[in-house]
């Protein structure tokens, strides 16, 4: 097993340099540059913040550097919008935003969306059932932008229980929204995969066998169905987590929350390459770590998966 | 009085298309101690039968009349009472070792779970017990295999393991349904020897539920041979596979394949078994029978007894089925030493 992890590890390298050379490439390849505005600068200027930047190298040269910059400093260069600020400085300030609220948001995603789940499936066409099924889909159908403005005019305009905006590490009534925003959908998602694949095992031999040993329904769901039940949504949760992190530029925007989504579409919007490359690297590094987590958590559930 | 006592059971399931009537009007009982044989095939009703008795159907199935053990009514009753019963008084072992066992658990979690459920054991005297039942179902290294978890073993080693799980809390009665079927034949021998042996050492009661004749007449002392979820023929071994008094029971003694000849084709009876969704109102074996009379269609044989201990479910007179005895297919069906 340890073995296995290291292996993927090292496999991860190369897949992160292929990564980062197609999109480097790519973008590159959109036409315009960080530079290019309305009114366009005058040539001397434009080549010189070319030459700053090394923008003017050829193109393998620009990767080389950018790599080597990464490998050897841990620098992933500076914003080329915000002169001021290294793209570093962006992500240090904003994934731990993110992180907090992205993290809170896939847990309680799961707690919630499990249980809806598991309930939907025990009492399986009744009107339980019907209830949660009925706001799995109301939750799935709900975008999270028509979701914030919802809980904002409910819990700050009417209530005005919590902050329509902005975000604190020291008091959680900042998170709430935020988390609501993000979860629901993910977590409707989950309540079906949960559903469908619960009803699956209730209907499979082995749980017939548990039952036939005469063991409480509720152990037998607890400790016999709840384990195989959770692999398809174990599947479904690595990506989401990267997504839920990354994916919330929704939730930056209207909250003015200041986590990495609003600086990644900003910095596509702006053409700030270095910014775009920066968090790219991090949702591909997320994306591959939590595709580990998965394998390894499967093989923590299937004692026939053995790496 | 009779150990287990099935009076009138109806199993239908509702679906989309109608209700499907698996189970009719079953009336059988079990003696303590007694090794029954219920054959017949595939949708005949046999394995529902069996369900309905644990409690075990589909949520869709519903089961009416009555069945009684040791005198308490356990059909339909609360999840408490029959899950005092169950691997406690009734035990069962399925069809499908494979499957039938919880992948995901080690066997000695499984089995333990049994004992400390039901016996209140602690979790080292349970495991000490669940590796004496493995011995006596023939495990080799029991103990070093105890913790093995259920892929780890072969098809017939499961089948042991499910045997050996289900015998933990010694139950006075052992439902097997087909429980050599997925297996090899080779190990389908060595199962069902085993589970004879263990029947006659516990004592306890069995309702084997097969479409192998050859294996009720190894293990069973009386057979019920159900067809179109009803019994239509009932009696001891012997007799009723040497002097059949059911049409279908003929067929089915007809259509084993015999290895003193040298036959092309194999025996069948012809036609198809019935649709359960619409069961036809008289007999429901009439299109397919050869001694179908004026009325079998229209009116419904009643299983009634023609001696003390035989009894049918047919309109036709027993003397046609006299004549038509095969005594030499009932040699090769009946083991060389019988009890």
């Amino acid at each position: 097993m340890f073995a296995y992890i290291l292996r993927r590890l090292a496999v991860a390298i190369p897949t992160l340099l292929l990564l980062i050379i197609f999109s480097f490439i790519l973008m590159h390849l959109a036409p315009g540059g960080p530079f290019s505005q309305e009114r366009a600068l005058p040539p001397q200027v434009l080549a010189n913040l070319n030459a700053k930047y090394g923008l003017d190298e050829p193109l393998w040269r620009q990767i080389w550097n950018y790599v080597y910059g990464i490998v050897v400093h841990f620098d992933f260069g500076p914003s080329f919008v915000y002169p001021d600020r290294t793209v570093n400085d962006l992500i240090a300030s904003g994934f731990p935003v993110t992180l907090t609220y992205g993290t809170l948001a896939f847990v309680a995603a799961i707690m919630v969306g499990v249980s809806l789940g598991v309930v939907a499936a025990i009492w399986h066409n009744t009107w339980l059932d019907y209830l949660a099924v009925g706001i799995s889909i109301g939750a799935q159908v709900l975008p999270n932008f028509v979701m914030a403005p919802i809980l904002v005019l409910i819990f700050t305009l009417w209530y005005r229980m919590l902050p329509g905006g902005g975000w604190s590490f020291n008091d959680p009534s900042f998170w709430v929204m935020p988390i609501i925003a993000l979860a629901t959908s993910y977590m409707a998602s989950i309540a079906r995969i949960t559903r469908s694949s619960m009803l699956e095992v209730l209907g499979s031999n082995h749980i017939r066998t548990a039952r036939a040993k005469g063991i409480p329904e509720h152990r037998v769901i607890l400790r016999h169905a709840l384990k195989p039940a959770m692999l398809p949504v174990i599947s479904y949760l690595g990506p989401v987590f990267v997504s839920m992190i990354t994916g919330s530029v929704v939730i930056d925007m209207y909250f003015s929350t200041g986590g990495i989504g609003k600086a990644f579409v900003d910095s596509a919007l702006n053409r700030d390459y270095a910014v775009m490359m920066g968090i790219t690297i991090l949702v591909g590094t997320l994306t591959i770590l939590f595709n580990l987590v998965v394998d390894i958590l499967y093989a923590w559930i299937d004692p026939k998966i053995r790496y | 009085m009779a150990l287990l006592e099935i009076k009138n059971l109806n199993v239908r399931f509702k679906t989309n298309d109608g209700a499907v009537h698996a189970v009719n009007n079953v009336d059988l009982s079990v003696d303590a101690g007694e090794p029954l044989g219920i054959v017949g095939e595939s949708g005949s009703g046999k394995s529902q039968l069996s369900f309905a008795i644990m409690g075990l159907l589909a949520q869709n199935g519903q089961a009416t009349g009555s069945v009684t053990f040791d005198g308490q009514e356990i059909l339909n009753a609360p999840p408490k009472v029959l899950n005092r019963i169950r691997a406690e008084k009734i035990a069962m072992i399925f069809q499908d070792p494979m499957t039938s066992l919880n992948p995901y658990m080690r066997v000695s979690d499984q089995m333990a779970e049994v004992l400390t459920l039901h016996k209140g054991l602690s979790r080292r005297d349970a495991l000490a017990e669940s590796v004496a039942m493995l011995d006596a179902v023939k495990i080799p290294d029991a103990k070093g295999r105890v913790r093995l978890y259920p892929h780890e073993f072969s098809g017939g080693m499961r089948q042991r393991v499910m045997i050996a799980m289900a015998l933990l809390c010694r139950p006075k009665l052992l439902i097997a349904d087909e429980p050599t079927t997925a297996l090899d034949v080779t190990v389908q021998a060595q199962i069902m020897t085993l589970l004879a042996d263990l029947q006659r050492e516990f004592g306890m009661a069995m309702i084997l539920i097969t479409h192998d004749l050859g294996v009720v007449a190894g293990a069973c002392e009386r057979v019920a041979v159900m067809y179109g979820g009803r019994i239509r023929e009932l009696g001891p071994v012997g007799p009723l596979f040497r002097e059949p008094a059911h049409p279908y029971t003929q067929g089915l003694l007809a259509a084993i394949p015999r290895v003193d000849q040298n036959d092309d084709e194999l025996a069948a009876i012809p036609g198809s078994p019935p649709n359960m969704s619409h069961p036809p109102p008289g007999c429901a074996f009439e299109p397919r029978c050869t001694y179908r009379r004026d009325g079998c269609a229209q009116q419904r044989p009643a299983l009634e007894y023609f001696t003390a201990d035989r009894a049918r479910a047919c309109f036709a007179p027993l003397r046609m089925f006299r004549q038509a005895a095969k005594p030499l297919c009932c040699q090769i069906l009946m083991p060389p030493q019988k009890r």
